[in-house]
C-alpha cells in the first residue's frame, strides 16, 4: 500500500510565486525600454543587459523552488520533444500502422512497428504538434475512441507476435467532444486499461510530458512505468480541478500544487517506477540528449522483462496495480 | 451484518412546504407525492416516472433477498495521502451524513435465490467518487467473486475519480479494471448497472467493462462533463445527450431497465449465467415489497430529461 506524502512546503510555493512575479515585472521593464526605441543608446543597452542578467538569476533561483505550476508549464512546453518524435528516434525502421478497423484513423494517436536495439517492438504514442497548424491536424494530442482502439489493435498485434509494447505518453486528455462520447470514449479507455493489465507481453511506458488522466492511463498501464523529470501525471487537469473545487479555473496554480502531480511526488506515491533525469533546463533544450537518456533507461529494462516467464510477468503487473492506494483498515 | 434500516435515509427529495414529511415534492416534475407511495414505488415518481437517486443501502435492500447480504470490508476508510486542503473535513462530513465509511458497500448476497458478489456506490458520499477505498472494495469483491466462482453485480453512481487523492485515485481505474479482467479470464459473468449519474473515471473503468451493461431510465452516463464538452465544441448539447437512452441508441449499453423490473432482469441473467442457488429455505422475498405497477402505463413510465 502507498505511503502518504509529507506536508506541502507552502513557504517555498509562496517564494516561487513571488519570484515569478518579479521575473514578469523585469520582462515588462525590458519590453518598455525596447519600445522607447532608444535601445541602441549605450546606457539603455546596458540597463537592458543588467535587467536580463537579474531575470536569469531569478530563473535559476526559482528552479530551486520549482512549483507544481512550473512543472505543468514545462510538461506543456511547445518545444518539448513530442511523443511521436521519441518513437521515431528510438525505433529503427519504424513502420506506421493506421486505423482502428472500426471507424477511422485518428491522427491524435500514432501506432506502429519497429526495432529497438535489435528487438522488434510495437509502439504507441499520442501526437502533439509543434505549431497551431500541426496541433489542429492532430487535435492537440487528444485522441478519440478510435485512437485508443487503434492503440489497442497494435498492442494485440504485439501480443500475437510476442513482442514488447513501448508506449510514450504525452496527452492533455482524451478528447472531450460529443462525437467522442457517442462512440464510447469511456468504453475505449476502460477496455484499453483492462486489456493492458493482462497483455501477455512486456509493456514499457514512458511519460514524457502531460499524463492527462484516463486519456493517458489508457496507454500507460505497464510493467515498467518511467517518467521524465519535468513531466506531470494527474487525475484531472489543474484548471478543471480548480473549476470544480472553487468554481474558478483561474486558481489552477493552487490546484496544480494540491494535486501533487510532479514526477517527484508521483514517484513518492508509487504510481511510477522511476524518474528519468532530463538535460539541465528541460528536455526542450537538448532533445537528442533526452531521447538518449530514455534509450539508456529502456535497454536494460526491456532485456530484464524479456527474461520473465509470462505468468510471472502478469502476476507482478497485477500485484503492482493491486497495491496502489492509501486507506486505513481496522482489525 | 447490516443495520441499514435503522440508519437515517438520505433521499434526494425535497420536503419543502410539505407538512410533517407526509408529502414530498418530486424534484423533477414538482408534483406532490405521498411519501409512503414514493417509497413503495422504489423512489420512482408515480407522476413523471423520474428515478430518484438511491443510497447504496437502499439500492441493495430493494435488490437483494431479505437477510441475504453479508457485507465485506465495511471498516475500510480513506486516509488523506496528498494532504489535500479540506479533504479530511469533507470525508468526516460525508461519514456523518451517510453513516458509512466511504462511497461503496460490497459483499455477498442473493437475488431470487441466486448468489452473487455485489457492490453499490453511494452518490451521497462525496458524489460516489472513487478514491483508494472504493477502488480497493471493488477489487476485493471481484476477487471474492473469483475465489467463490460467483457472478459479480455492481451498481454504479459516481461523479468519477476522487480528485482529492490525485494520481492514486486515477490508479484505481487500473486496479478495478485489472480485478474485473481476472473475472473475464475466468469466464465468470459480470453485470454492470449504471444508475444516475455514472460519469468520469468510473465509466472509464469497471462500469463499462460489464459482460452485460444495464442502465436505469434517464440516468446520466458519460465520460467528459457536459460543460467541458460544450466549451470545447462551442455548441449547446441537446437535453438527451449522455442519457441512458442516448447510450442505448449508440450501442454503448445493452438495455435500459426501469427500477421496478430491475430485480427480475438481474435474476434472469444470474440464472442464465448459472449463478449458484442458495438453499430453498433461505431464498426469500426482497427486503422491500415489490411495487404496485403504475396504473395505465404497462410498459413503464416515460422519463423525460430536464
Amino acid at each position: 500500500m502507498t505511503r502518504a506524502l509529507p506536508e506541502r512546503d507552502r513557504a517555498a510555493e509562496a517564494r516561487a510565486a513571488e519570484m515569478e512575479a518579479q521575473i514578469a515585472g523585469i520582462q515588462r521593464e525590458i519590453d518598455a525600454l525596447r519600445r522607447r526605441g532608444e535601445k541602441d543608446r549605450p546606457e539603455v543597452a546596458g540597463q537592458i543587459r543588467a535587467l536580463e542578467a537579474r531575470g536569469e538569476e531569478l530563473r535559476e533561483a526559482m528552479l530551486a523552488f520549482r512549483t507544481a505550476w512550473q512543472a505543468v508549464a514545462m510538461a506543456r512546453h511547445p518545444q518539448r520533444p513530442k511523443a511521436q518524435e521519441f518513437v521515431r528516434a528510438l525505433l529503427d525502421e519504424f513502420t506506421e500502422l493506421h486505423g482502428d478497423r472500426l471507424f477511422r484513423d485518428d491522427p491524435a494517436m500514432l501506432a506502429g512497428l519497429g526495432w529497438f536495439e535489435g528487438q522488434p517492438v510495437v509502439a504507441v504514442a499520442p501526437c502533439k504538434g509543434r505549431d497551431t497548424c500541426e496541433n489542429i491536424a492532430c487535435n492537440f494530442g487528444m485522441p478519440y475512441p478510435e485512437g485508443y482502439r487503434k492503440a489497442l489493435r497494435a498492442m494485440r498485434l504485439a501480443e500475437k507476435f510476442g513482442c514488447p509494447v513501448l508506449s510514450i505518453v504525452d496527452t492533455p486528455a482524451a478528447f472531450p467532444g460529443d462525437a467522442a462520447e457517442e462512440r464510447g470514449q469511456a468504453e475505449a479507455i476502460a477496455r484499453n486499461i483492462e486489456e493492458m493489465t493482462r497483455l501477455r507481453v512486456p509493456v514499457l511506458v514512458v511519460i514524457t510530458g502531460e499524463g492527462g488522466s484516463g486519456g493517458a492511463l489508457a496507454i500507460a498501464v505497464g510493467d515498467e512505468v518511467l517518467m521524465l523529470e519535468h513531466a506531470v501525471y494527474t487525475v484531472i487537469p489543474p484548471e478543471g480541478c480548480a473549476a470544480i473545487l472553487w468554481h474558478d479555473a483561474g486558481r489552477a496554480r493552487e490546484a496544480a500544487s494540491a494535486l501533487r502531480l510532479t514526477a517527484q511526488e508521483i514517484a513518492a506515491l508509487g504510481v511510477v517506477d522511476e524518474i528519468l533525469p532530463e538535460p539541465r533546463g528541460g528536455a526542450h533544450l537538448e532533445p537528442q540528449a533526452a531521447i538518449a537518456a530514455v534509450r539508456e533507461a529502456l535497454r536494460p529494462r526491456m532485456q530484464a522483462l524479456a527474461c520473465l516467464p509470462v505468468e510471472e510477468l502478469l502476476r507482478r503487473r497485477y500485484a503492482k496495480y493491486r497495491a496502489m492506494g492509501y486507506y486505513e483498515e481496522q482489525s | 451484518m447490516l443495520n441499514w434500516l435503522r440508519r437515517p435515509k438520505h433521499g434526494r427529495i425535497s420536503r419543502r412546504d410539505m407538512p410533517a414529511g407526509l408529502w414530498v415534492k418530486c424534484s423533477r416534475c414538482g408534483a406532490a407525492v405521498y411519501h409512503k407511495e414514493l417509497e413503495r414505488n422504489l423512489k420512482v415518481c408515480p407522476k413523471c416516472g423520474w428515478h430518484h437517486r438511491l443510497g447504496a443501502e437502499e439500492r441493495l435492500s430493494i435488490t437483494l433477498d431479505e437477510h441475504s447480504f453479508e457485507e465485506m470490508d465495511a471498516d475500510l476508510a480513506s486516509g488523506d495521502p496528498l494532504r489535500f486542503d479540506g479533504y479530511s473535513e469533507k470525508l468526516s462530513e460525508a461519514r456523518t451524513n451517510t453513516g458509512n465509511a466511504d462511497a461503496a458497500i460490497v459483499g455477498i448476497g442473493s437475488i431470487e435465490g441466486r448468489r452473487a458478489a455485489v457492490g453499490a456506490l453511494d452518490f451521497a458520499f462525496m458524489g460516489g467518487s472513487m478514491g483508494s477505498v472504493v477502488g480497493e472494495k471493488i477489487a476485493r469483491v471481484a476477487e471474492r467473486a473469483l475465489a467463490d466462482r460467483l457472478p459479480l453485480v455492481i451498481f454504479s453512481a459516481s461523479g468519477g475519480a476522487r480528485m482529492q487523492e490525485g494520481a492514486l485515485s486515477l490508479m484505481q481505474l487500473a486496479k478495478t479494471s485489472a480485478a474485473v479482467g481476472r473475472l473475464h479470464e475466468a469466464h465468470l459473468p459480470y453485470v454492470s448497472v449504471m444508475c444516475d449519474p455514472t460519469t468520469g473515471g468510473v465509466t472509464a473503468s469497471f462500469a463499462f467493462l460489464g459482460d452485460v451493461i444495464i442502465a436505469e431510465p434517464g440516468a446520466l452516463i458519460g465520460f467528459a462533463g457536459r460543460r467541458v464538452i460544450e466549451q470545447t465544441i462551442r455548441r449547446k448539447l441537446p437535453a438527451s445527450f449522455q442519457t441512458a437512452e442516448f447510450c442505448l441508441e449508440h450501442g454503448l449499453i445493452d438495455m435500459v431497465v426501469p427500477r421496478p423490473e430491475l430485480r427480475g432482469v438481474l435474476a434472469r441473467l444470474l440464472r442464465f449465467f448459472g449463478a449458484p442457488q442458495v438453499e430453498a429455505s433461505t431464498a426469500a422475498a426482497p427486503a422491500v415489497a415489490a411495487p404496485q405497477p403504475t396504473p395505465g402505463e404497462p410498459g413503464g413510465p416515460e422519463v423525460p430529461r430536464p
